[in-house]
């Protein structure tokens, strides 16, 4: 019963996307469904670092480019194993995160942003101009993922590896959180120098959930990369990060609810709107600045205190 | 007498309410279209839209197609290729379409190919690279130029000038990467020396490095700048800049009357190929392609108020090879509305003279480009 209780958002969240197909007309409400859970799981990551460790990151759809060409490049150029090239597009983005992350969070506020802004940047520039390997601005396709004979093909396949994949990373962040990892973040949010007094090392942790978040952001930009089939530099664009942030942001900072209602809606919208003839970017602008202005703390937040009173403690 | 005249009336009735639901049967066949309308590639994809629009509205007006009425389905990629991809997929999948003409960019083109390939949809692209028909794909079609031709059309030009040693100047867009691509490709079988190769970006305000290091490349004897925009112009400006006063070649990329204009004076005796459209007043009377063009170019005009570019043109092709497909098919049936468009045989459209075969989705050839030559601030062809 206790267990059950624990688990319960879990549970909700396993139903939901059991039940999903059932409901799904076609393959592109399926393919709308995966991007969202392509984009939910992302947003998790950058949100235990915007909204947990309250770290700015402008350059995240650098990483997520990383993992796209590294599992577009290594097998189509090296006959890499796409899993191999997956995996070592991931610890690479890890491995860039690790070394720029000592110098740039050593700066706060305006000046964190605009270093990780002028990362993802640099990523974006040389996945364009190295064409002799990325193909350059018209990008490149990706071999199918798959071990043997055989590979994900399809919609309704694609669907269900990634409801495994968002179940995964959903369970993990509520750990994490709750985890004296996650405490310590949410104490540096807080007050740096306060959790530094009582004695942790703050640079450690943001330098950790830098790396954590940008290995995540790699192996979804895999991911992406190895479902749509080809990639063009986009992906690492800087419009691309801000979406993220963007997602973070409306759906609730320090949230894992908001992380997964911010995917899903920013991800629908755009489809949703797609109806209003050119008038689709001033009604997605409104109703972001709506709800910057009503719910300056995000949806889910927001929401949770007005009707649930207990507010949100996931 | 009577019996006869009530029994007129009923047939008649009933040959009414026939026509009547068969007009209702009548679903409108549905085209399909992903195009960049807002982003990077907006100035590309905006008159591709408004001529969309403008000719499925006078096609309906006279008629329809088949006797139905055409309905353009059309989504906003916003010059991202993943959300190309994914509209792709909502025309197939949801919208159900029955051909699709679009794609702006070769990176929105080719991340639906596998898409379309898949669900054996007829697909006309209105994007340059050559990869898009080079390996032929099944249902994939073209229509603009690629920019391979535009390489070729020089290097003609050149050698008939009796240049051959040249240096090469791209710009870092797709339109440019892949002109550097084929460019270097095409030179040796041409019998053309590239001594120089510089790329510079396609919003940089000064371009005198790259030309100073040609410049004093000994033994250059032309330079050929493969780029897109506004950046031709600045080209053109640093090179009077410079004093240097070697031929100067274009690709087809900044073929507008804009770019005229930015240049200026320094745009005198540059040359490059284009579309027929951009000097539709000028072609012979006998030129095959002039009533498509001045057509095209007036209805254009009378109907937005502004000039017409060589994209739009590329997407009244689109559209008019589609439609020319399903009436000789017969039928929107996919499988004989892509035999039909890769049966088309001597269309005339704004790009030029289409043939196309099994071997070649594009189906034009070399004929199709016009050389030109700035003078006096205008165009002027040259033969």
């Amino acid at each position: 019963m206790n267990m059950l209780r624990r688990h319960k958002p879990l549970l909700i969240l396993a139903a939901v996307l059991l039940c999903l197909p059932l409901v799904l007309p076609n393959n592109f409400y399926y393919d709308i469904a995966i991007r969202m859970a392509i984009n939910a799981i992302i947003v998790l990551g950058l949100n235990l670092l915007i909204g947990f460790a309250g770290q700015i990151s402008l350059g995240h759809a650098g990483f997520i480019g990383i993992g796209a060409y590294a599992s577009a490049i290594l097998p189509t150029h090296f006959n890499w194993h796409p899993l191999l090239a997956m995996v070592a597009g991931a610890v690479g983005a890890s491995v860039v995160a690790a070394i720029v992350a000592r110098p740039i969070f050593r700066l706060k506020g305006h000046y964190l942003a605009m270093a990780t802004l002028g990362l993802g940047i640099i990523i974006a520039i040389v996945i364009k101009n190295e064409a002799t390997y990325t193909g350059g601005p018209d990008g490149m396709p990706v071999p199918a993922l798959g071990i043997g004979s055989f590979s994900i093909n399809g919609e309704k396949q694609w669907y269900w590896v990634l409801a495994a994949l968002l179940l995964f990373s959903f369970w993990a962040s509520r750990n994490l959180i709750d985890s004296p990892f996650g405490r310590a973040l949410r104490a540096l949010h807080g007050s740096e120098v306060a959790s530094q007094v009582m004695g942790v090392d703050v640079v450690r942790y943001k330098v950790a959930i830098f790396i954590l978040s940008a290995f995540f952001a790699s192996l979804m930009g895999s991911v992406t990369a190895h479902y749509i089939g080809f990639v063009t530099p986009n992906i690492a664009d800087f419009f691309h990060s801000i979406e993220l942030v963007t997602m973070v942001v409306v759906g609730g900072m320090a949230s894992i609810y908001g992380s997964l209602i911010g995917a899903v809606l920013l991800t629908a919208l755009p489809q949703a709107l797609s109806t209003f003839e050119g008038w689709e970017t001033v009604v997605f602008g409104s109703i972001l600045i709506f709800c910057m202005i009503f719910m300056p703390r995000g949806l889910v937040p927001t929401l949770a205190e007005r009707f649930g009173g207990r507010g949100e403690d996931a | 007498m009577r019996k006869i005249s009530l029994l007129k009336t009923l047939a008649t009735a009933a040959v009414a309410i026939g026509a009547s639901f068969s007009a209702l049967a009548a679903d409108p066949i549905k085209i399909g279209s992903v195009l960049s309308v807002t982003g990077p590639a907006a100035f590309l994809g905006d008159p591709e839209l408004k001529t969309l629009q403008l000719y499925v509205e006078n096609i309906n007006k006279a008629g329809g197609v088949l006797g139905r009425q055409l309905q353009l389905v059309h989504y906003d990629d916003g010059s991202d290729a993943a959300k190309a991809n994914a509209f792709g997929k909502r025309l197939i999948e949801d919208d159900k379409v029955d051909i699709i003409v679009g794609g702006t960019t070769t990176g929105s083109t080719m991340s639906m190919v596998p898409l379309v390939e898949k669900a054996e949809m007829p697909f006309i692209s209105l994007a340059g690279a050559v990869v898009i028909v080079e390996p032929v794909k099944k249902w994939v079609f073209k229509t603009p130029h690629t920019d391979r031709m535009a390489a070729e059309k020089v290097f003609e030009d050149m050698k008939k000038r009796g240049l051959t040693k040249i240096a090469l100047l791209s710009d870092t867009s797709g339109f440019g990467a892949s002109g550097k691509k084929e460019t270097e490709a095409l030179a040796p079988k041409a019998g053309m020396t590239l001594l120089a190769s510089e790329t510079y970006g396609p919003k940089d305000t000064d371009i005198t490095p790259q030309l100073t290091k040609i410049k004093n490349t000994a033994g250059v004897q032309a330079v050929f700048v493969f780029g897109f925009g506004q950046g031709g112009a600045v080209v053109n400006k640093n090179y009077k800049q410079l004093g240097i006063t070697l031929p100067l070649y274009h690709a087809h990329g900044v073929a507008s009357e804009e770019f005229i204009k930015l240049s200026g004076p320094a745009a005198e005796g540059l040359r490059l190929p284009a579309a027929a459209l951009l000097v539709a007043e000028k072609l012979a009377a006998n030129d095959p392609q002039k009533p498509v063009v001045t057509g095209y170019r007036k209805a254009y005009n009378d109907r937005y108020k502004e000039d017409v570019s060589t994209f739009g043109g590329h997407a009244y092709d689109g559209l008019m090879l589609a439609v020319e497909a399903m009436k000789r098919a017969g039928t929107t049936d996919k499988a004989k509305v892509r035999d039909a468009i890769e049966a088309t045989k001597g269309y005339i459209g704004t790009g030029g003279k289409v043939n196309m075969s099994p071997t070649d989705h594009m189906g034009l050839d070399l004929s199709a480009f016009r050389m030109l030559e700035v003078k006096n601030g205008d165009w002027a062809l040259i033969n």
